[in-house]
Parts: C-alpha cells; structure tokens; sequence
C-alpha cells in the first residue's frame, strides 16, 4: 500500500489556489499551438474544457459518443447550480459554500479542493450569463436563487427546470465557437474504447465511430476524460441510458487508480418503478422539496384515500426527525429515511414502493398558478409519466441511483495516477466526499473544466515544449487496437442465448440489493460471489447479432457490461472494506442508536484508492490521507 | 394490450429499405413507447434476428436525441411530447403503428429509425453563441435583464435540437430550430454585439442543409417544446436588416 500524494499546495487554504496559480508553470501563448490535447468527453466538464482549452490556443481533438456535443447526460439536470453569490444577503460567502461543501460529504472530501470550488463557483454563473445562458430573474431584472438540500442560505442559480440543459447548450456554444475557428476538432458518434501509455505516460486513446464501425488512433501531448459516472452500474437509475464507465475503466486498467468506489448518491426524489421491464426511473428535481412536504400515513394498513387521511394520521417522518432541516434534510438522509418507512411497510401506492411529496399545503399558501409557475414542467413530466395530476393528489416518490462520487483518483492538479492523464467532472471523485450536495456537480463540472484544468494541464505540458507528440505507429497502439478487435470479435461470436440488457439487469438487481442504500458483510460478500457468477454466464452466454461494421447498439452495450461486471466487483469490495458508515455509504453494522451514519474517523478518515492489479478479485489498496486544517470533524448534525 | 408494429428498416444510408412487420405483446400500458419498443427488439434478439436501431438517450424529454414518425405524425399523437415521453396508456389495444425515421433531405438515413442530423451543428457553429472568452465575463449582476425578456428568451433556448420541426415540415426546413437559438441570443444584452452577422450567418448556413419555408406551421405544432413561430419572424425580421445594413456599407 503507497500513501498518494495529493500535490496540495502549502501556504493557507485561503489563497492557496491564487498563490498556486502563481506558481505553476506556464506555457506562453505562441505555443499552446504546439500541444495536441485530446478532451473525451462533452457534457459540461468535457465542453468547457475543450472550448476554454481552445480559447487558450492549445489544439483540441474532442470526442463523444453522442451525435452531438448538445446531448451529454449533463442536459438532464433540472434544479439549479450553486454559487457563494450571496447576491441576496443571506450570510453567504465563499466560506460557508465550502463549509457546507466538506460538511454534506460526511467530511471525505479534500479541503483544498473544496475551497477552489467554492471560490471559481462565482466565476461560473458569470462566465454563463455573459454566454447568454437566461437563468431566471427577479421583477427587478436581478437573478434569482433558490433553496436546496444541505443548505439554510438561497444559492442555486436555475433556469426553469432545465438548468442543466441551458448551461450544457451554454458550454456546447462556446465549444462550437472554437469548432468554427479551427482551434478544436471535434469527433461525435466516437466512443473511447482504449487509453494508450507509453513509458508510463497517457499519450492517446482508441476509438470506434459507432455509425461505420471504424477504429482510429489518436494521440496527443496530454487527455483529459470528462466521461461522466457510473449509476448506471445499477441498470435503474435516473442516469441517461448510455452512459457509462467504459472510458474511466479503461484508464483504470491502464493505471489509473479508483478512488471510493463505493460512495454511491441515491437520490430521494425519483419516480417509483412501476414494473419489470422499466428501462429508466426519472427524477423529480430536489428543488420540489422547498415547497412540497414528504410524508407516509403512520399505519401499514392505512386504506383510505389520501385526501381522507387526516393530519393526526400522517407522519412527516423527515420534519418530525430534522426539525431544522425538514424536508430539505440532505440526500443521503432523506433516501435512508424513506427506505426506513417503506421497510416499515408503510409505503404508498399500488406497489407500496413510495412515499408522498405533497403540495396542498404550497398550494394553498402560494396559490396554484404560483406553484405552477415554479414548478410546472416538472408536475407536467410527472404526470405524463404516471397518469396523475399531482396539483390533485400528492406526487409518490422513492430514492434511485443517481450520481457517483467515486471516480478516477485525481491529486490537486485534476491529474490521475497516469501522468498526462486528467480526469474531470463526475468522471474524477474529488470533491464530494461520500455525499454530493444538491446543485453542486454542475458547480464543479464547469470549475473544472472552465477554470481549473485549463491552468493545471499547462503545469504538466509546460516542460514537454519543443517534444513531439508519440506517433500513432508506436507498438503501444498496436496493443491497444489488437485488445479493442479482440473484444468486438469475441463478443460477437460468443452466439450466446441472452441480450446483454438481461445481464446488465440482473447485475443491477445484485447492486441494488447488496451494495445500494443499506450495506453489510454478509449481502457485500454474497454479492462478491454472485457478480463474477453472471460474469462467467456473461461471457459465455451473451448474445450479441448484427455486425461490427455499421450502427450496433448491442455491441456497444455489451463492451460496457462487460466493463461494468469488473466495477460493479471493485464497488462492492469497497464498500466491504470501509468499515464505517459515511454519508451514501451506509454500512448497517455501524450506526447510531437512532439509526443515523457511524463515522470511524480514526480509521476511515482516507480516500481508497484502488489499482487494478490484473485480476478483479485482488485489486490493490492504496490511501490518500484526508487532513483537515481548517474544518473540525463533527458529527454530521441536520436536527 | 396487444400491437401491431409496421416499423421501416434499413441495413445502412445507401441500403434500400422496407417496411417488416412485428407483434408486440403483453405490453404494461404504464409502460413508455420506448420500453415498449425495447420489449420488440428483446424478442427480435431471442428469434436470432438483428433488434431495430432507433435513437434515444434521456428518456425524458430533454435530450433531444428520440425521434420518430409515429403514424405519420413526428413524436406521435400527443402534444408537447417527446417519442420518449409517450406512454402506452395513449393507444389501444389492437392498435397498427407505422413507424418510419424523420424523412427530410437535411436528415440522411443512417439505419432503420435513426437518422443524421449533424447539420443542426453546422447552423449553431455558424454563429449560434455569444463570443465571450473563460474569464472575460464581468460581474453577472451587473446587467439587470427584465423578467418578461429573460422568460421570453428561456422559452426560445428550450428548443432540444430533436428535429421534429424539419420532419414535420413538407419542405423539411430548419427555420424553427435556427429561430430558436437565433431569438433566444438577439434579445439578450449578451447577444446585441454579434445580432446581425449571426442572423445573416445561421440563415445561410441553414439555407444550405435544409429546404425553404412556405409558413405552413406544421413545425410549431410537431414541437415538442412549444417553440413558438413568432421567433421566425422575429429571426427574418433581423436577417433582413442584417442584408440591408451589408447593402449600406457594400
Ligand atoms: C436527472 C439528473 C438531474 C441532475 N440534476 C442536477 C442538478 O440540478 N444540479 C447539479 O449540480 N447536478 C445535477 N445532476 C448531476 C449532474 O448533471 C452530472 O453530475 C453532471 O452533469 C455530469 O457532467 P459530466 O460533464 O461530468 O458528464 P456527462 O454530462 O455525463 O458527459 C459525459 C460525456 O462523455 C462522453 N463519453 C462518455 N464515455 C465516453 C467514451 N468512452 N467515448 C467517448 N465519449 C464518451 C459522453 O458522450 C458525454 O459527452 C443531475 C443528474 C441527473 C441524472
Ligand atoms: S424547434 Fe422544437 S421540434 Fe425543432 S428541434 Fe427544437 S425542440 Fe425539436
Ligand atoms: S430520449 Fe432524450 S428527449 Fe427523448
């Protein structure tokens, strides 16, 4: 076991980043044209990456699966991004963005890097506006902000319930600006299927143009992987359907070692599935909660319709609990206290599997067209999806997969333990410890990509001036294309009997049960059983039709299966290793009497850091040591 | 409920293509039209035969990736919604559905229901964005943006790039798509320096993908996002002024 380095500058936490900026090696602008930098991926941390990168004059190849650099997971975000604005007075400052921030991760973040968050994330909303993005405003013409989970202060910027989309599009526009000018090349329709390391360095990628089949080397001064998370280990999640971990697992296998695993977020307010073949479950933005009041009827066999349920009747379990948070108590607190009442067997609707959001007291208070006006579209998508009016009855909601903190290992520089390759958005596992707060990952998508790794990577490129870059001819790629073929081939002949979407179900279900809100030795280790089993059935069974030459859906999935069988193994052993329950990770052995989270700060206050060593059943345990200078570790309190 | 799908495929963009017929059965009528579609392609891969490609990644409304002409119609029956978005619970058992790719000579056939729609990019790189570099942004607060104009200009950047609207159109023109983005900047204060040259530049590049509108407004109505015609007008409006201002300083 090594101790990694986090490259944390010294000096106070302050101005660390200002001093380092300082102090890190630059390269001047008549020759950023001389670096190649290779950007895989284009949600926000991948777009704003590659147009800042661009802007700057370095040459940029960027490369998504998608057909277009608009589409990225990240267009999915609904309720807002956070910034220590404090344009309404409320005592907010960069400080308390970066308190919280340490604080809701259950205290496994990295200070300095939070408090970089927490300093650029102003720098952020107004990069946006000045894009045009049309964030939504006060009667004054000011922009307004909103409450969300984690928080007593108003500092989520939104744009209706499409913040994700806006600011996305506001990133792809400055992304196709530098597309137009020549300065970055833009490859869609691409996928990532192979990291190239030459002498320990990352100097390229393979990919397959999923519409002809093709497969390409390139390679480059430096890459950068903004390729997103991974909840889509759990087949059910509110992710988008294709993403996926192939990329990071790709690196990882390479070198590139896996921080926290393990620390999954479920969301507390998606829809409940309502039956077997459910491809997706779809989120109802956190923001519903600072109007809408969760509660389950405090009898299991309660049978009479809601609205004759009277107050006396019903229990507000997360106000009755956190009195000072309420409904706005943190993610990870809110999915574990809805899995609690649901276990209780006091869950509602036809499969009991939910829980109310309820809006008569909000409406009554605000009126209907008020709350309308708030919150239209997403009691419009509720709706569409269940058939219910939630303006009539409250909406039932149930926690889902939704973001992953784990991730890539990055040190202060964004870079991975491969030197020249950077890791960045939900790709990389740096900032949110074992719990993101709500508003917060389009916050640190678009502080990396924008404002971070553009001044990094120049640190790491500065003294390769004058080399060039390492030719596509390298044995190195050979390797690398040889494994990408192999792959396709064996996968299209295995002539199996089951589509790959029954694997990734049945690998879901395992996730979910094992390894999903509630974790223990005994359902960890079944799980570490059970997964190399379906692997083996997997790798034997699958079938795969159609041919490598065209569009095939089926062999673009069952790459990233097979690739999520070996995450999903290291998931699990993470969680079976850290012997504490923090935030997201809930590990049933330790907890309070009350049921809440059991930090063991002193053994567990690390990053595991895991390299693959060859064989997914024994992968390497490495630690980052998490020190704390400026916060004190307390007990995670929301009462 | 029980269906009969008449579904286009196409092995590839210059294969010749064809309608085949499938059953869907026992579909949930909670179900989504893509789960229902998903279920198809699950018996097509159990019959040994090649599933249907089609395009989808959200599955909720947002991405803009779906798309499909649902008995003729782009995005199927219901208004203000994505293919993805539609549930079984809108059609009955017994139902024929014909299911075809957008059709329009801006949207090349790649295979089956999915369909090239790069040329969307081709408009927004032409000049779709504010030219402001990272760092270069003053204070965000420092322009004030009335309500009504930053409303107005949300309901424009709402658009999701689908393609609907070309699909829909018995020209296949983009003019809905383009206005969208052309509006949703020419209000703004961020987007007055760059207003004309980029009406002038997104129309022509468009001018070059897609074919011409005879104002039928069958694209508005095929919108999934309720982009609404008034933006076209106010994008003509602007490249008009765009070509009499280049007359002026010629
Ligand atoms: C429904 C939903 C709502 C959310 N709401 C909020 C919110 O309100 N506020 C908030 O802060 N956060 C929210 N989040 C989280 C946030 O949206 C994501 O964490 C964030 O957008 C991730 O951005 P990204 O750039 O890291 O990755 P992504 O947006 O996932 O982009 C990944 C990119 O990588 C590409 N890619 C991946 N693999 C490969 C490969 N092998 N080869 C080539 N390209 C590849 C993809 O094509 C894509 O371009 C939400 C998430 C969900 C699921
Ligand atoms: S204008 Fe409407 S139909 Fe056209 S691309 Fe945009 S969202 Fe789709
Ligand atoms: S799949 Fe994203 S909009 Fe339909």
């Amino acid at each position: 076991m090594t101790v990694l380095d986090s490259r944390v500058p010294d000096g106070p936490l302050a101005t660390k980043w200002e001093d380092h900026k300082f102090d890190m090696k630059l390269v001047n602008p008549n020759n950023k044209r001389k670096f190649e930098i290779i950007v895989v991926g284009t949600g926000l941390a991948g777009a704003s990456a590659a147009a800042t990168l661009g802007e700057l004059g370095y040459r940029v190849k960027a490369f998504t699966y998608h057909d277009s650099a608009r589409r990225a997971h990240s267009i999915a975000a609904q309720g807002g991004i956070n910034a220590a604005k404090n344009y309404h007075g409320d005592g907010d400052s960069v400080y308390r963005l970066f308190y919280d921030t340490i604080k809701g991760g259950d205290y496994r973040s990295r200070e300095a890097n939070v408090h970089r968050l927490a300093e650029v994330s102003n720098n952020i909303i107004d990069q946006c506006v000045a894009q045009g993005v049309p964030f939504a405003r006060e009667y004054g013409g000011l922009l307004d902000n909103r409450s969300f989970g984690g928080a007593q202060v108003s500092r989520t910027f939104y744009a209706r319930g499409q913040t994700g989309q806006q600011l996305l599009l506001g990133a792809y526009q400055a992304l196709s600006r530098q597309v137009k000018a020549g300065s970055v090349e833009l490859h869609t329709n691409q996928e990532m299927l192979e990291l190239v390391v030459v002498d320990g360095h990352a100097v390229g990628i393979v990919t397959r143009d999923l519409v002809t089949g093709e497969i390409t080397r390139h390679s480059a001064h430096a890459v950068v992987l903004g390729t997103g998370g991974y909840s889509n280990a759990f087949y059910l999640s509110t992710m988008a359907m294709s993403c996926n971990a192939t990329a990071i697992w790709r690196a990882h296998r390479k070198g590139a070692f896996f921080a926290n695993p393990c620390y999954t977020q479920i969301h507390p307010t998606a829809i409940p599935s309502s039956d077997e073949f459910q491809s997706k479950l779809t989120l109802m933005s956190e923001s519903l909660r600072n109007d809408g009041r969760i509660w389950v009827p405090k009898d299991p066999d309660e049978s009479r319709a809601v609205a004759d349920i009277p107050e006396q009747d019903r229990d507000y379990y997360l106000e009755r609990k956190y009195p000072s948070f309420g409904n706005l108590a943190p993610r990870d607190i809110s999915s574990r206290a809805a899995k609690v009442v649901v276990d209780e067997g006091r869950g509602v609707g036809p499969l009991k599997n939910g829980v109310y959001l309820d809006f008569a007291d909000a409406i009554s208070r605000l009126g209907r067209e008020a709350v309308a006006d708030k919150y239209g579209n997403l009691f419009d998508m509720y709706e569409r999806i269940t058939g219910e009016n939630p303006y009539e009855v409250p909406m039932r909601i149930y926690p889902a997969p939704h973001y992953t903190m784990g991730g890539l290992w990055v040190d202060y520089h964004l870079q991975t333990t491969i030197p020249g390759l950077f890791a960045i958005g939900e790709a990389n596992f740096s900032d949110h410890g074992a719990n993101r707060l709500g508003a917060s990952a389009l916050m640190q998508g678009l502080a990396d990509g924008y404002f971070v790794l553009p001044y990094t990577i120049g640190d790491y490129l500065a003294p390769q001036l004058g080399q060039p870059k390492v030719e596509v001819t390298a044995p190195e790629f050979d390797e690398a294309e040889a494994e990408v073929r192999g792959r396709i081939d064996h996968y299209l002949g295995v002539g199996g009997s089951r589509s790959v979407d029954w694997f990734h179900r049945e690998l879901g279900k395992i996730l979910w049960d094992y390894c999903g809100m509630g974790r223990n030795q005994a359902g960890l280790e079944k799980a570490l059983s059970e997964i190399p089993a379906l692997r083996e059935e997997f790798e034997s069974d699958v079938r795969v039709l159609g041919s490598a030459e065209s569009l095939n859906s089926s062999l673009e999935k069952v790459g990233r299966v097979a690739d999520t069988f070996e995450l999903a193994e290291l998931m699990c052993r993470d969680a079976l290793t850290r012997e504490e329950s923090c935030g997201g990770h809930f590990r049933e052995e330790h907890q309070t009497e009350e049921g809440e989270a059991q930090r063991d700060d002193e053994n567990f206050a690390h990053v595991t850091a895991w390299e693959w060593s060859g064989d997914s059943a024994s992968p390497n345990e490495h630690r980052e040591a998490l020190v704390y200078e400026e916060v004190q570790l307390t007990t995670r309190s929301y009462k | 409920m029980n269906l009969t799908l008449r579904v286009w495929r196409q092995a590839g963009p210059d294969a010749p293509g064809r309608f085949e017929t499938y059953e869907a059965r026992d579909v949930s009528p909670d179900s989504s039209f893509l789960e229902m579609l998903d279920l198809v392609n699950e018996d097509l891969i159990a019959q040994g035969e090649v599933p249907i490609e089609f395009m989808h990644d959200c599955r909720e409304g947002i991405c803009g990736t779906c798309g499909m002409m649902i008995n003729g119609q782009a995005h199927g029956p219901q208004a203000l919604t994505a293919t993805c978005q539609l549930h079984m619970r809108t059609f009955s058992d017994g139902d024929e559905i014909v299911l075809e790719p957008w059709r329009a000579t801006g949207f090349p056939i790649i295979k089956d229901l999915v369909v090239d729609r790069s040329a969307f990019d081709r408009i927004i790189e032409s000049g779709g964005y504010v030219t402001v570099d990272t760092n270069s942004a003053p204070d965000a607060n420092l322009i004030p943006i009335p309500k009504e104009t930053a409303d107005l200009a949300m309901d424009a950047a709402a658009c999701i790039g689908c393609g609907a609207c070309v699909a829909a159109c018995p020209n296949g023109a983009a003019q809905l798509f383009t206005s969208a983005k052309v509006a949703q900047l020419n209000m703004l204060p961020q987007g007055q320096a760059e207003r004309y040259d980029r009406a002038e530049h997104m129309v022509e590049v468009m001018e070059e993908h897609f074919g011409s509108c005879t104002n039928m407004g069958e694209c508005e109505a095929a919108c999934p996002k309720g982009i609404s015609i008034d933006f076209i007008a106010m994008m003509n409006k602007d490249y008009r002024k765009a070509k009499f201002r280049g007359r002026r300083s010629a």
